[in-house]
């Protein structure tokens, strides 16, 4: 079974402008300027990057001899560091962009999503605009017209549809332009980051859309920097590194990559320096520098969710001391305090010896799902606070793999649980209860699940 | 096939299908091929058909939204041409006092200037298509020739409703078109053709060199005076007029008038020179734009 898309050696180059020389006489400058329109056209001319070949200093080439390929109804996911090459190969498979070298091969029809609303036209209401956009992503009228009220209804905009689109609200023209983009049904799927848009909910509905055309059997090749929607939808991924294929494998694997070649500046040794960051407290005793890993996995610098942690913390005091409370606390992106690890609450007294002090906390599992997160410190002695951080520094949590057979929904909540789920006999079927589906058809107690935000 | 065989142009000639979906013995999958091509390709017909609904659609757009949110909308497309002819008709028809062949200066004058302000917008319009719709050539894929074709196609409505105007000029004046009238949608396809040929050869130089957007705006204006429409084609020596015949609209518009005034005999040298000027024009431009498509989304 030959694969559906095929890619050998495609390379692209642009040109970048370059600093221009500063003239420094009057003489100079004066030439320059007359000369100026044969050298802008001489510039222009060499924006066609197809005509020359060289290797001078103002050709960058965005992606550089890249291969892959994809099978039948597999989801692909390219992640890697901003100007990495991602769009531009998905670019060049959409035929937007000729390469400037190697060959590409399909096998069926593209449709690109590389951005919302293309075609859009603020003076056209949002009926008109849906049809446009429907025919410039590739569908019939006919096909439009069928699909219509499904459209509208997933925007949630039915009330505004005759009003012109530059009236709406942004969140209202990028939940039209998905919903358009949403209903499309193509055999091959590439979309560019395009989930970056709208709010929470929004997002819901739109990755579970895509999961939706995901797992119709449709290849999908999806770019996002949302590693968690990469991990949901993409069975496998490609990593890529400067214009450079870097890695093309599990998604698991490629994140983990990823990551730790992208993390945060670090000191020697994977350390975190704590010596400069905004800090209450007296400063008698104070954190110099943390290290926070999974356990067992000392060179790797995001955490996995549910996992045994291992935060190893660097301490100086100016004098011998005994400390009543060490906490290492774990914050969402607003700042709520999610999880606190204080030593309070184990009854025992940290002793700190005159000088640098090292110190390593072990949580034993991090109940904390995929996403984001501040981490901070707290030292102090009853009321007497001697070093307070509230940001030490940002934490990446990821799970480690797909749970059991299942997916995770999204919008899941901060906090994890372990739950199951009972199946009990017919008889105590209470029927003032809703039925519940087939896959759990004789359990009447659904599991009580927490979701703390 | 190998990139050397693809690089040859006479192959690609043949192959000029490259990167068009065909049916494969799979069972009609369209399969693509994406590579660098060069050379000269030819027109593809049969995606220009494919995409004939995004064609609507643009040009419903492009008309759609010209006269959005204005009071008097499409009444624009009158006030153009009927401001022209007023001044004109002061200037050169009574002041200069040059000679309109037999019939009034104004419907002379304006009989010409419905077709010239096609021409001329339609030109501008094509010229600015593609420079204008960068953010659509960067983020879908469509031929590329739709943008241009569109634009000129749009522009016939405004042309339709000058020709309503004409006709109310010509019932005041009491003019009969004669028979020759029937032959008026073969002088508009010329006139399109030329309009369409000019476009897609500036609008694809436009793209990368912005001053012919510039210049266009005024060589425009300067253009009108290489077209009978102020003057009649009687007052270019006797030896220039086939060479003068060479502009398209030059056939075109004295056709026109010959037609609809009956100022003078078919001009039909002036046709037929002006007929193969234009489809000359119009194979150079379109050959010339499917050459540079490539670059577009990298230099827009």
């Amino acid at each position: 079974m030959s694969a559906i898309i095929t890619v050998e050696n495609i390379s692209k180059a642009y040109l970048i402008g370059m600093k221009a020389e500063v003239p420094d006489t009057l003489m100079s400058a004066a030439t320059k300027w007359i000369k100026s329109p044969l050298r802008n056209f001489r510039n222009l001319r060499r924006m066609n990057t197809f005509d020359h070949d060289g290797e001078t200093e103002d050709i960058i080439w965005a992606v550089k001899d890249v291969s892959f390929e994809v099978q039948q109804g597999e989801a692909v996911g390219i992640i890697g560091r901003n100007g990495a090459g991602k769009s531009t190969i998905l670019k060049i498979l959409s035929r937007i962009t000729e390469p400037t070298g190697g060959r590409a091969v399909i096998r069926g029809r593209i449709s690109s999503l590389l951005e919302v609303g293309t075609g859009f036209h603020p003076d056209l209401t949002g009926r008109e605009n849906i049809y446009m956009n429907g025919t410039i992503l590739g569908m019939t009228k006919r096909e439009i017209d069928r699909k219509f009220d499904e459209i509208v209804d997933f925007s949630g905009v039915e009330k505004f549809l005759d009003t012109p689109i530059k009236r709406y609200s942004s969140g209202m023209q990028v939940r039209l332009a998905f919903s358009v983009a949403a209903h499309l049904e193509p055999e091959i799927l590439i979309i560019d980051e395009v989930l970056a848009v709208g709010d929470a909910e929004f997002q819901k509905k739109c990755l579970g859309k895509m999961e939706d055309v995901a797992s119709h059997g449709r290849t999908v090749l999806f770019v996002s920097h949302q590693l968690g929607a990469i991990q949901r939808l993409c069975t496998r991924s490609i990593v890529m590194r400067e214009g450079h294929r870097s890695f093309d494998g599990i998604t698991t694997e490629a994140i983990d990559l990823y990551l730790s070649s992208h993390s945060q500046t670090k000191d020697i040794n994977g350390w975190t320096s704590l010596i400069s960051v905004p800090r209450r407290g007296s400063g008698e005793a104070k954190f110099v520098g943390y290290q926070c890993t999974p356990v067992g996995c000392p060179d790797v610098h995001h955490l996995y969710s549910d996992e045994p942690v291992e935060i190893n913390l660097l301490l100086r005091s100016e004098a011998t001391r005994e400390v009543a409370s060490l906490g290492v606390t774990f914050y969402d992106r607003v700042g709520t305090k999610l999880v606190n690890a204080d030593t309070v609450s184990l009854g025992k007294s940290l002793r700190l010896r005159q000088g640098e002090n090292a110190i390593s906390v072990r949580i034993e599992k991090l109940h904390l799902n995929p996403g984001n997160y501040n981490i901070g410190f707290w030292l102090a002695n009853g009321l007497h606070t001697f070093d307070h951080i509230e940001i030490g520094g940002t934490v990446e949590v990821i799970d480690r793999e797909t749970r059991g057979l299942g997916r995770r929904p999204v919008g899941d909540g901060t906090v994890t649980c372990s739950f199951s789920v009972i199946e009990l006999t017919n008889q105590m079927q209470d029927p003032g209860l809703p039925t519940a589906d087939k896959e759990s058809s004789h359990a009447c107690v659904l599991p009580s699940r927490q979701e703390a935000q | 096939m190998t990139e050397q065989q693809t690089a040859a142009s006479s192959t690609s000639y043949m192959h000029k299908a490259l990167d068009r979906p065909e049916p494969t013995s799979q069972g009609s999958i369209p399969v693509t091929v994406i590579e660098p091509r060069s050379g000269w390709r030819l027109i593809d017909w049969k995606e220009l058909h494919e995409y004939r609904d995004l064609f609507r659609f643009l040009v419903w757009r492009e008309i759609r939204v010209r006269y959005a949110q204005s009071a008097v909308g499409i009444g624009w497309a009158v006030i153009q041409p009927v401001c022209s002819m007023l001044v004109f008709t002061i200037i050169f028809g009574r002041l200069a006092n040059i000679s309109s062949d037999g019939v009034p200066y104004a419907v002379f004058n304006l009989s010409a200037l419905v077709l010239w302000t096609y021409f001329s917008n339609a030109l501008i319009d094509g010229v600015n298509c593609l420079i204008g719709n960068a953010n659509m050539l960067s983020k879908i894929y469509f031929p590329r020739m739709l943008m241009p074709m569109s634009a000129v196609a749009a522009r016939l409505v405004d042309f339709c409703i000058g020709l309503v105007i004409l006709a109310v000029l010509m019932a005041w004046y009491r003019i009969v078109p004669t028979w020759y009238t029937i032959l008026l949608p073969l002088l508009v396809v010329v006139m399109v053709l030329t309009a369409s040929g000019l476009s897609m050869w500036l609008s694809a130089l436009a793209v990368q060199y912005r001053d012919v957007k510039h210049a266009m705006n005024f060589v425009v204006q300067l253009l009108m005076y290489a077209a009978p429409v102020v003057y009649p084609a009687s007052l270019i020596p006797e030896r220039y007029q086939l060479l003068y015949a060479l502009n398209p609209m030059v056939g075109v518009i004295e056709g026109f008038r010959s037609a609809l005034l009956g100022t003078r005999a078919m001009p039909w040298d002036f046709l037929a020179v002006g007929a193969a000027s234009a489809l000359a024009i119009a194979c150079l431009g379109m050959l010339y734009f499917r050459r540079r498509e490539r670059l577009f989304a990298d230099v827009a």
